[in-house]
């Protein structure tokens, strides 16, 4: 909402200076976006005389003119315009200025020879008419004693941008500003007088508002203005809606606007010849088209509020006018319209059409239903002024009676809700200023509601109201109480917290990536997933929630890696999509990591990247979390999006049914199709909504401490096992045939090759055996070493080798 | 006497040479060998009469320890400078580098939710989340933003259906609804998370992160809302001081609304919290609507409190001089290098916010 300072001052009395204003406009509510010169551009037109013109030697259309710009400053400007003559007072514009007709950049030119510096401008020029035959011509009377000054008058002032939350429509005309100005003390507000207007004879064209479901429009008032004779609009109306940044139209046009602005009163000028018998405000039937004021065609859908006549759609009433009816500057005798539409029938209408304009904006908030009579006296007054007439006697059809909302206040609401007081009295003041009718009955107040205050309808907003406008530098600061009385996290969210930073502190880079991606994308990674479009992606890229936390890493790993990286460890936790209900969300890690280990390093051989390093990153982390890696569980079946022969799952437990994460290397077509070009990309994913409470807090998670002081030995055995024969089902048999005394297993070579049959491989394992009760002699060692070897073979089918 | 005397002058003087490990070995047969000179010496001993025997095996024996104690240290001395020497050549560059070093790193935004969770922790708060994919009831209806409200043009949403009934939520409010729909109040909880806006330019990115503050108690009053803040406000940019101006503003959920200013100043083109003329808006907030409460089965006569919802992202730059927003999201590897924490850096009440 744009206004300015001495618009603001037609409706508030006040001494106050123009910052203090402003800052009263924030300490009420009203936001101010900026509070600046108009324009700077404007300031580059000054008024000027010309004190000499001769004859342009080399065109003889064109004179060169000496130009008196002020602080005794003369320039040359060649001018073609035939009224420049020696004495005429006029609009200078120098180089550099903006030229607001076409946007044109002045700079110093030599037209036919002869330097200009800048130039001389028509109202057409300056979009004050459509004048372009000659440049502007000032009154002496008027202009003599400016030169040297801006011409554009309201460039010395300023103009405020307000954003007006949608609660306050009323605030969406000036009045409305000046109201919550003087009631927040800022000065007083002036009372409106009308002059009173004769009127003629009366508003002959029938207006009826049929009974439809849901008629969006209860009250239609209307006058006639015969006889006028519309034209540009008088300077401070132009000014005024220049001023704005909008573009003044005609009289007419210009007033229904300025009439809006000043006290968000949406009117709309018919061409009262136009209009096909009679008025009728209906619900529109769906096909129905007709053409709005935008040079659009609309094609409606049923029940939409539409102004008609006998032959069709006038306009889509409080949205659009159409052109069929529009005035003109030939139209003689219009209709004015001042109506009252129902919020939710307006934003209903414009958002399945898709239009916003300044009078949808209005009424989709709430117009002042008040406001019928005064809009019509105060824009048929200025027509009559401007471009005379006769204005008929004012027609209201009314379908709905406005009764003001009423509501019972109690004062103690007041501080209970914002911590201080205020005197009844002063409550009492505050309301009446901004328009409340008050009356006191015992412990409460009656309050009416003004009708301009849509927003209003209890208590609560009372409370705000008043607290608004004394203040809020008046609310105490009241120091929180450090004291706690829940966990601040769950188990679930310190599992996040923990997660996060173990995978970090392996080396990992935290990357927040959207929740959403790209299909192509996704769909590499989605596996039975159901695909969650969204209807209005940012863009088509982006045009899915992600399935899987990979889809983004490898997108971004690709990125990164065409910037020139190489080693790269990325992860992020965060949400995928199951589905598009609220909750089908998992929370995941996913890591990915491309490239070498101790990439051009003296000291050690460089490698690329492989799945036993995201295991290791994997398993570390799970265990740092609390869990017993002797119970995990390793499978080797996998999401398809990874090498299938370089992938598996981790079960906490065996006898799980979810795996808890998975790990492995991205399955090379994928890596292939997104054209990432590096050494090894491999990554894991921990699924936290699938990792069970451990329910272990750190005080449980100490067992006995138990230890045995006899001597260890250690022995070395080398199966032969078939090929695809799992190292972790050989250490679970030998661990399991005496807890007791195996302490720990290490496998210390795969051996595939010379002296081992196709189809087979040797594991070769240290295995650590210390009884807690004595030291083991050789006898007994022997004895173990007989079982392992004959378990190991009965069990798995291995050899031992020899 | 003389012979023996001279023995030992001669040979402690062929110690004090410098000799190398084979020499003393020699030196020691040529002494105490079995034709070695004090080896020879004692043999002598029985040919002694017997005054003149005492004496000289005493005088023997002193002259054999001397000589003993000499070639022993001479033998550590070489020893210890063969062990010095060889150290020497095993002279390693100690300037070149180490083994690769993989330094992790956590995002600014995790690392702000950590501080904020960690501040509202000492206050009270405990944290509560809500899903992403959002059900319109939840995201506008429920906090008192009916279908036709204008209110909603603001939040530019995105939809999953075409009914426009499941959507990304656009704030983190609706955990406010969820949280009272499912306990009992007093409720006293923030709600850190992912948020969607279809809007994308220098300042706003179609996801962000905000954290929503919920008291809700039978006397919580808008000082207890601007104490809360302004504790926050102080303990999160680590300053003694705040600027801060509450100004009235609309949300239909709270009512009456507030949006909260804090001062700045640039210095060499940074912005420097806490000083300085210029404001900045960093939060909305106010008291929960009376119709919201109703909407979540709590008694708006007995009980009333505040609501804040803050931009987490926009709090992180503002903290760690991060200017474009939209950076965050990137995956850049130099920006997570540069703008990341190291995961050993957990804020906490008893370490504090920094280091």
């Amino acid at each position: 909402m744009k206004f300015t300072m001495s618009w603001l001052k037609e409706h508030l009395e006040t001494k106050h200076k123009d910052n203090l204003i402003i800052d009263k406009l924030t300490d009420v509510g009203l936001e101010v976006e900026s509070f600046e010169n108009i324009s700077s551009e404007l300031d580059d037109f000054k008024v000027a005389k010309i004190i000499n013109a001769e004859q342009h030697p080399n065109a003889d259309r064109l004179s060169i003119c000496d130009v008196d710009i002020g602080q005794q400053k003369i320039v040359k400007v060649v001018c073609g315009a035939p009224n420049a003559k020696k004495g005429l007072l006029t609009v200078y514009a120098g180089p550099g200025s903006v030229i607001p007709k076409n946007n044109m950049k002045l700079t110093v030119s030599k037209i036919r020879g002869v330097t200009s510096y800048g130039m001389l401008c028509s109202e057409s020029e300056l979009k004050l008419s459509d004048e372009s035959e000659g440049i502007t011509e000032l009154k002496p009377s008027k202009y003599s004693d400016k030169i040297g000054k801006n011409f554009f008058k309201n460039n010395t002032e300023k103009i405020v941008d307000l954003s007006i939350t949608p609660n306050r429509p009323d605030c969406l005309g000036v009045r409305g500003i000046a109201r919550d100005l003087a009631a927040a003390g800022a000065g007083k507000l002036k009372s409106i007088s009308h002059k009173n207007i004769k009127k003629d004879g009366s508003q002959n064209i029938k207006v009826s508002i049929t009974k439809d479901k849901n008629q969006g429009c209860t009250i239609f008032g209307s006058c006639l203005i015969k006889g006028v004779i519309n034209k540009e609009s008088p300077k401070w109306l132009k000014e005024k809606i220049v001023s704005l940044g909008q573009k003044p139209i005609s009289a007419i046009v210009d007033i229904t606007n300025y009439v809006m602005l000043d006290l968000n009163r949406p009117l709309h000028a018919y061409d009262a010849d136009k209009i096909d018998k009679e008025i009728i405000v209906r619900n529109s039937k769906k096909g129905e088209t007709f053409e709005a004021l935008d040079n659009k065609e609309y094609k409606l859908e049923d029940d939409m509020c539409v102004i008609s006549d006998h032959s069709g759609v006038l306009g889509l009433g409080g949205v659009i006018g159409g052109t069929r009816s529009g005035t003109e500057l030939k139209t003689k005798n219009i209709l004015l319209e001042s109506a009252y539409f129902i919020p939710r029938s307006i934003r209903k209408t414009s958002k399945l059409l898709n239009i916003d304009t300044d009078a949808k904006f209005r009424f989709e908030r709430g117009i002042d239903p008040q406001s019928v009579e005064t809009g019509l006296l105060k824009a048929s007054q200025l027509i009559s002024e401007i471009c005379g007439g006769k204005i008929s006697k004012f027609d209201i059809q009314k379908i709905k009676q406005y009764k003001n909302c009423e509501i019972k206040f109690n004062t103690s609401l007041f501080e209970k809700i914002t911590g201080f007081k205020v005197k009844e009295n002063e409550i009492i003041k505050i309301l009446k200023d901004l328009g409340f009718e008050v009356s006191k009955k015992k412990l409460e107040l009656n309050l009416k509601v003004p009708s301009w205050r849509p927003d209003i309808s209890q208590p609560i907003d009372i409370v705000e109201e008043v607290v608004r406008i004394k203040g809020y530098e008046n609310i105490q600061t009241i120091e929180p109480k450090k004291n706690r009385l829940k966990d601040t996290l769950n188990k679930q969210q310190k599992l996040f917290h923990f997660l996060q930073r173990s995978v970090a502190s392996k080396g990992y880079l935290e990357t927040v990536t959207w929740s959403f991606t790209d299909s192509k994308i996704n769909n590499f990674f989605k596996e039975n997933l159901k695909e969650v479009k969204i209807v209005n992606p940012i863009s088509s890229d982006l045009d899915v929630l992600r399935n899987s936390i990979f889809s983004n890493l490898a997108f971004y790993l690709k990125k990164n890696l065409d910037r020139g990286f190489k080693d790269i460890s990325l992860f992020e936790i965060g949400p995928i999509f199951k589905n598009n209900q609220p909750g089908d969300q998992l929370t995941v890690i996913g890591a990915i990591k491309s490239g070498k280990i101790s990439r051009l390093n003296w000291n050690e051989k460089e490698r690329s990247v492989d799945i036993f390093d995201v295991k290791k990153d994997l398993i570390q982390t799970l265990m740092e979390a609390g869990y017993d890696k002797q119970s995990f569980f390793i499978r080797d079946k996998s999401p398809t999006y990874y090498h299938p022969g370089k992938s598996g799952s981790v079960y906490l437990d065996k006898d799980d049914i979810d795996p808890v994460a998975y790990f492995g290397e991205l399955h090379p077509n994928i890596v292939k199709k997104l054209d990432i070009k590096t050494e090894g990309v491999v990554g894991f994913e921990i699924y936290l909504d699938y990792l069970k409470d451990n329910k272990i807090k750190l005080k449980d998670q100490k067992s006995n401490f138990e230890y045995s002081d006899y001597q260890k030995s250690e022995r070395d055995f080398a199966f032969v096992v078939d090929k695809n024969y799992k190292a972790q089902d050989l250490i679970e048999i030998i661990s399991s045939i005496d807890k007791n005394l195996i302490r720990s297993i290490k496998i210390f070579d795969i051996y595939e090759g010379e002296n081992i049959p196709d189809g087979k491989k040797s594991i070769a394992l240290n295995v650590t055996i210390q009884s807690f009760e004595k030291t083991l002699d050789d006898s007994d060692l022997e004895k173990i070493n007989k079982l392992i070897v004959t378990t190991v073979e009965n069990e798995s089918g291995a050899k031992i080798r020899s | 006497m003389s012979d023996i005397k001279k023995i030992k002058d001669e040979y402690l003087k062929k110690l004090n040479n410098n000799l190398d490990i084979e020499s003393v070995n020699q030196i020691k047969t040529e002494l105490f060998g079995k034709n070695g000179q004090i080896s020879n010496s004692f043999k002598t001993l029985g040919s002694l009469p017997n005054d003149e025997r005492k004496k000289f095996a005493s005088d023997l024996n002193s002259i054999k320890d001397e000589l003993q104690e000499k070639i022993n240290s001479k033998l550590q001395e070489i020893e210890i400078k063969e062990i010095n020497s060889k150290l020497e050549n095993e002279k390693l560059d100690v300037t070149l580098p180490e083994r690769e070093i993989n330094q992790g790193k956590i995002h600014p935004v995790s690392q702000v939710i950590d501080e904020i969770s960690s501040i509202f922790s000492e206050i009270g708060f405990s944290v509560e989340e809500g899903p992403d994919v959002e059900s319109e009831h939840y995201n506008f209806t429920a906090l008192n933003t009916p279908d036709n409200h204008p209110a909603r043009d603001m939040h530019d949403t995105f939809y999953l259906d075409n009914k426009k009934e499941i959507l990304l939520r656009t704030h983190t409010s609706p955990v406010q609804v969820r949280t009272m729909l499912n306990g009992k109040p007093p409720f006293k909880i923030i709600a850190p998370g992912r948020t969607y806006r279809s809007d994308s330019d220098q300042t706003h990115s179609p996801m962000f992160h905000q954290v929503e503050g919920l008291h809700i108690d039978t006397d919580i009053n808008m000082g207890h809302l601007k104490g809360c803040l302004n504790h926050f406000i102080k303990s999160f940019f680590e300053v003694d001081k705040i600027k801060m101006r509450f100004r009235p503003s609309h949300f239909p959920f709270t009512e009456p609304s507030a949006e909260v200013d804090i001062g700045y100043e640039l210095k060499d083109g940074k912005i420097v919290i806490g000083e300085g003329d210029k404001w900045l808006e960093i939060l909305g907030c106010g008291m929960v609507h009376p119709n919201v409460l109703k909407n979540v089965n709590v008694n708006p006569d007995k009980y009333q409190g505040y609501a804040f919802g803050i931009g987490i992202d926009r709090l992180g730059m503002l903290k760690y001089g991060i200017n474009d927003l939209r950076a965050f999201f990137e995956t850049d590897y130099r920006w997570l290098n540069h703008f990341g924490f190291d995961p050993l850096d957990v804020p906490s009440n008893y370490r504090g916010l920094s280091r």
